[in-house]
């Protein structure tokens, strides 16, 4: 028997089988992989071990003994922290704040400000996370947030620790951090469940794998030896995938989207780019080098300041995300939970939120093309959903993406598409998926921009690459100057040299 | 509770099924209750909170709140009769009360949508100026209706049933194929659902809004017109704790007061309830200081049964 045992574990939601009866163990001082295609069944396994969802049958032991959660609470107090794939921290308190929730230093009912900043304080440097503590959260990037996340795990004493995809919104130096704290908490005999996507991660961490398929164990490696990528991929989707990116060159036309010397509040220095028609550009940088903000920016998504957009030599003149969209441009944010998905209401209206207005007379709504609409794409982006009337909330996180995804793929009249993190929790098979699809947009004259913190993306799928540090662009690369080296040193800023995080 | 209940009882049609069987066995124990007579009373007697409860469906859809409907319904049906009694001309005096109305919730929706006002404060602040409006429009009194023309509004029958409840049936339709069927209707829940990922989805969120409210304002007219005829005049107290008693209604119906959900099939069934519960309270002479517990009594079920439903379909 393992120290963490997971037995015969099986849930069922309304309309899907989450998890059929899954076992499988882990030992201590291991790092487990979980690994499955959206909807698999991994983020409810692991809620089913924080105490947040409970099993219709089987059990999970540690350390021999039935762990019987009536809540998340009662697992904390067990030793089982877990990360979730959607972040959980109080927008409003500051870091240190967050990370003492619950507990909070006190004397006779009011807290001990000093002593929380100390011990935090001395937390994260032990843990080599640099963030200001005394910053709300809400001022944080999602990267930054996820690190806060992180510190939380590490500074409890925990014996079981469970991440749904940690990395998924942080950059590779971040990453790094990140694993070098896996490795430690290894060290100290910890059992780690790590949930990812990425399957180099896994590989460079994981002792021991798990696939899910389905709600069932397609798969479990006790060791990772002889065990190769091609197999892990088959396992999980169920056929051979040989190149994920399938990049195709394409026909490039003339400019459709330039940006000139745009600035706004969160972007003092003014930026530059264009776009051309049938072209994938891709941003890279690190978390918080301006990215996000400047497309938000051209999306007009905040106010700006300063510069001009033209969309094929037209001024845009429109400052709100309405005006844009009508101008061609859209813009799938990053951050799912907050700027994407519509809680409470269905994957049907989720999608054609935007694009209804194509197919509206009187501001009365066509049925008929909605529903078709909202087939077509939970077909092409394969959501795995009961229904289209599903409530969005209660799909899987790349389950989610893919259908914020559609919204904007559903859109008419679109000239340029800006997709920040498009894949983001999205498993490797729909990925290049997502990438057929963005060549086909292209191919048809589209402007593309990709925004993404992981590079292998980024080189796999863009003809041209700008490195965004410190919120200005400082590097750009034709697809022929491509190199991992130059891209990554253009990120980094200046007192950093690249060999610290190239691996 | 058996398993077969449960599914029944937090199923989507839960609310519907429970109030087949409340108003069966109303019908059944209480006396005089299925009478053509009680039931058309009972209808006339929901007008007024089921005519506002269909704007106040969208409001609280929106994660929005109004609480100067009843200052508004006071405030319309006083304009109606002044206007009237002062140009003679019935058709005049409900367009002004309309247009008023309107007026009032177009004011509510500015401030709250442009100037980013909490929409409690806001409404709290109009529902006292309105009401002093009322009250010094008719220095405190009420004011008689001179053409009896205007009672007809709410004694007339249309095929044996009063027109009130015909307009009533109608705006139960309008706003439902609001809703369901339109742009207006879906971006209303998209915003209470989420207001920035609307809003980034090229939803026009603060025009969404003041509509909103401008169409409260509207209807709580419409309203104000029906109780001045009903009571043959203008009161400037009339309608008081209207706001309580809608927002009730909607609760019971499924209207989530954090946003995006909401049925106007839902919303009917709250109204009736509230509507029945009252009707066979009346029959059964039981006092109105006992009324109040029963009303607060059934709305604390009814919120409860719908926190079960959701957690019962996973949402959180
Ligand atoms: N609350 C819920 N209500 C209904 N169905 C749910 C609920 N939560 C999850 N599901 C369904 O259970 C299945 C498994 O979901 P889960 O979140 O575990 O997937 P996952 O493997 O984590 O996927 P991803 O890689 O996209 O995060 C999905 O089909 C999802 O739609
Ligand atoms: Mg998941």
């Amino acid at each position: 028997m393992s120290f963490l045992d997971f037995s015969h574990v099986t849930k069922t939601y309304p309309g899907v089988k989450a998890l059929s009866d899954v076992s499988f163990g882990v030992d201590k001082g291991a790092v487990h992989g979980l690994m499955g295609e959206n909807g698999a069944g991994k983020s409810t396994l692991i809620k089913i071990l924080s105490g947040d969802q409970h099993a219709d049958q089987g059990e999970i032991r540690i350390d021999g003994r039935v762990q019987a959660y009536t809540s998340t609470r009662d697992a904390f107090d067990n030793g089982v922290i877990v990360i979730h794939q959607e972040l959980q921290l109080v927008p409003e308190l500051t870091v240190a704040e967050n990370l003492s929730l619950g507990r909070f230093p006190a004397n006779a009912g009011i807290i001990a400000g000093r002593r929380m900043l100390d011990d935090v304080g001395a937390k994260l440097k032990s843990a080599g996370i640099d963030i200001d503590m005394r910053r709300k959260v809400k001022t944080l990037s999602i990267g930054e947030r996820q690190m806060v996340e992180i510190a939380k795990a590490v500074m409890l004493d925990a014996r079981v620790i469970a991440l749904d995809e940690p990395t998924s919104s942080l950059s590779s130096r971040e990453s790094e951090i990140l694993f070098s704290l896996i490795n430690r908490l290894r060290g100290e005999g910890k059992v780690i469940i790590y949930v990812s996507h990425r399957l180099d991660e896994v590989f460079r961490l994981c002792d021991s794998l798990t696939v899910l398929r389905d709600g069932k164990l397609a798969a479990h490696h006790a060791s990772l030896k002889g065990v190769t990528r091609d197999q892990v991929v088959a396992e999980m989707v169920g056929r051979e995938i040989s190149d994920i990116w399938g990049f195709r060159a394409r026909k490039i036309g003339d400019v459709r989207l330039k940006v000139d010397a745009l600035s706004g509040p969160k972007l003092q220095t003014p930026a530059s780019f264009e776009a051309r028609a049938g072209e994938i550009v891709g941003f890279f940088g690190l978390i918080g080098a301006g990215r996000s903000e400047l497309m938000r920016l051209v999306y007009g998504a905040d106010p700006r300041s300063g510069g001009t957009i033209t969309v094929d030599g037209k001024l845009v003149r429109a400052t709100d995300p309405r005006g844009t969209i009508r101008a061609g441009i859209v813009l799938c944010s990053e951050d799912r939970k907050h700027d994407g998905i519509i809680q409470g209401r269905s994957v049907e209206e989720n999608i054609n939120i935007s694009s209804r207005r194509h197919h509206t007379r009187f501001g009365v709504l066509n049925r008929a093309s909605e529903i078709a609409t909202a087939e077509t794409f939970i077909k092409k982006l394969k959501v795995r959903t009961p229904s289209r009337k599903q409530d969005i909330i209660n799909l899987s996180g790349g389950n989610q993406q893919k259908v914020i995804l559609g919204r904007w793929l559903s859109e008419q009249g679109v000239r340029v598409l800006i997709v920040d993190e498009p894949t983001r929790g999205i498993d490797v098979g729909a990925k290049s998926e997502i990438y057929e699809l963005l060549y086909q947009l292209a191919q048809d004259g589209m402007a593309i921009v990709v925004v993404s913190s992981e590079l292998p993306e980024v080189m796999g799928i863009c003809d041209r690459i700008l490195v965004m540090c410190g919120g200005r662009v400082s590097a750009e690369l034709t697809r022929d100057q491509f190199a991992e080296r130059a891209i990554l040193a253009a990120a980094l800023p200046d007192q950093k040299t690249p060999d610290a995080i190239a691996s | 509770m058996t398993d077969q209940l449960k599914k029944i009882l937090l199923g989507e049609q839960g609310l519907v099924v429970i109030f087949v069987v409340a108003f069966a066995l109303v019908s059944a124990l209480v006396p005089n209750f299925l009478t053509d007579r009680n039931m058309l009373g009972l209808l006339q007697s929901v007008v007024t909170v089921g005519i506002v409860a269909c704007t106040m469906m969208f409001c609280l859809a929106a994660r929005d709140f109004d609480l100067s409907v009843g200052s508004i319904v006071a405030f319309a049906g006083m304009v109606a009769v002044m206007a009237s009694n002062y140009t003679g001309s019935i058709l005049l005096g409900l367009l002004a009360a309309i247009a008023c109305g309107a007026f009032v919730g177009f004011i509510n929706g500015v401030v709250i949508a442009k100037f980013r006002i909490n929409a409690l404060i806001t409404t709290l602040a109009t529902m006292q100026i309105v009401r002093g409006f009322a009250l010094i429009a008719s220095d405190g009194r009420a004011v008689g209706i001179h053409s009896p023309d205007f009672y007809q509004l709410a004694l007339s029958k249309l095929l044996g049933i009063p027109t009130p409840v015909w307009v009533l049936a109608i705006l139960f339709c309008i706003f439902g194929f609001v809703l369901n069927r339109t742009v207006f209707g879906k971006n209303t829940l998209a915003i209470g659902g989420n207001p920035e990922a609307s809003r980034l989805a090229g939803v026009n969120v603060d025009r969404t809004r003041i509509c909103i409210f401008a169409l409260q304002g509207v209807v709580c007219g419409i309203a104000g017109i029906l109780l001045a005829s009903r009571i043959t005049s203008g009161q400037p107290n009339a309608a008081v704790g209207l706001e309580l008693s809608v927002i009730s209604a909607c609760v019971l119906g499924g209207v989530s007061l954090a946003g995006g959900r909401a049925t106007m099939s839902g919303v009917i069934v709250g109204v009736l309830i509230m509507g029945i519960a009252e009707n066979a309270m009346n029959l059964l002479n039981i006092p109105a200081f006992y009324q109040y517990i029963v009303r607060g009594v059934i709305l604390l079920l009814a919120v409860l049964l719908d926190n079960l439903r959701s957690s019962a379909l996973g949402r959180r």
